[in-house]
């Protein structure tokens, strides 16, 4: 069967300690990859400025996953029944990707183009992006 | 008897409006990316019509998607008083 590809965004608190947020992270990864899900790509913006506080926190952690699974999995719900059972959570929002979106996220990753807006992503939380960028590109390779 | 001015109307001279990912190309509108999505809302953070930016229907409706996503996951703001 075709493989599905989705994308889920995470917003978590920023009272989590370094290694609160990395057990967070990898408990989300597990779940996926347990469920038969195959993670493609994650990335961590690190801490980010929301554009409106949410329990009043006006910042939070971001992570993405973009992972591909079996249509009929019941993947994305596991996953969101995990995120709202989280209190560490904020927001989330899992989405499926068409073939364009798949593109484009190929084209992005590679860094092929939109390089000036990872950059300015991180120029938003310079200090937090700095600890925390060199342990995700070592786990992506 | 002096008689009435004639009103003519001059018609002003616009560059027609195009829209910008049919012209460049552009297949998929990323949620991720407040700064790009800034274009197609106004200083509240309502969405702008298609008469004002010129995009077609098929891509005004995956802008309004892509901006409602954002909203959602905090990186664009629901309301605003000036974010311009």
């Amino acid at each position: 069967m075709e493989k599905t590809h989705y994308e889920s965004v995470v917003v978590l608190t920023p009272v989590l300690s370094e290694k609160m947020l990395q057990d967070a992270v990898s408990s989300f990864e597990k779940l996926i990859t347990e469920n038969g899900g195959e993670l493609i790509h994650k990335e961590n913006w690190g801490l980010t400025k929301m554009a409106y506080p949410i329990q009043k926190k006006t910042t939070g952690f971001y992570q993405i996953f973009e992972f591909t699974a079996e249509a009929d999995a019941q993947i994305v719900d596991k996953l969101e029944l995990a995120y709202r059972r989280d209190e560490q959570v904020l927001r989330y929002l899992c989405i499926k990707l068409d073939k364009h979106a798949i593109k484009y996220n190929e084209r992005r990753r590679n860094g092929e183009f939109k390089k000036a807006k990872i950059v300015d992503n991180t120029n938003a939380a310079p200090v937090a992006e700095a600890k925390v960028t060199p342990v995700t590109s070592e786990e992506e390779e | 008897m002096a008689k009435r001015q004639k009103y003519t109307r001059v018609p002003v001279i616009r560059p027609k409006k195009y829209c910008r990912f049919k012209k460049s190309g552009i297949k998929y509108i990323d949620y991720k990316n407040p700064d790009f999505l800034m274009a197609f809302i106004n200083e509240q953070g309502k969405l702008l019509p298609r008469r004002i930016t010129g995009t077609s229907l098929k891509y005004q409706r995956k802008v309004a998607v892509a901006v409602k996503r954002c909203r959602h996951i905090a990186l664009l703001p629901y309301v605003a008083d000036q974010m311009k």
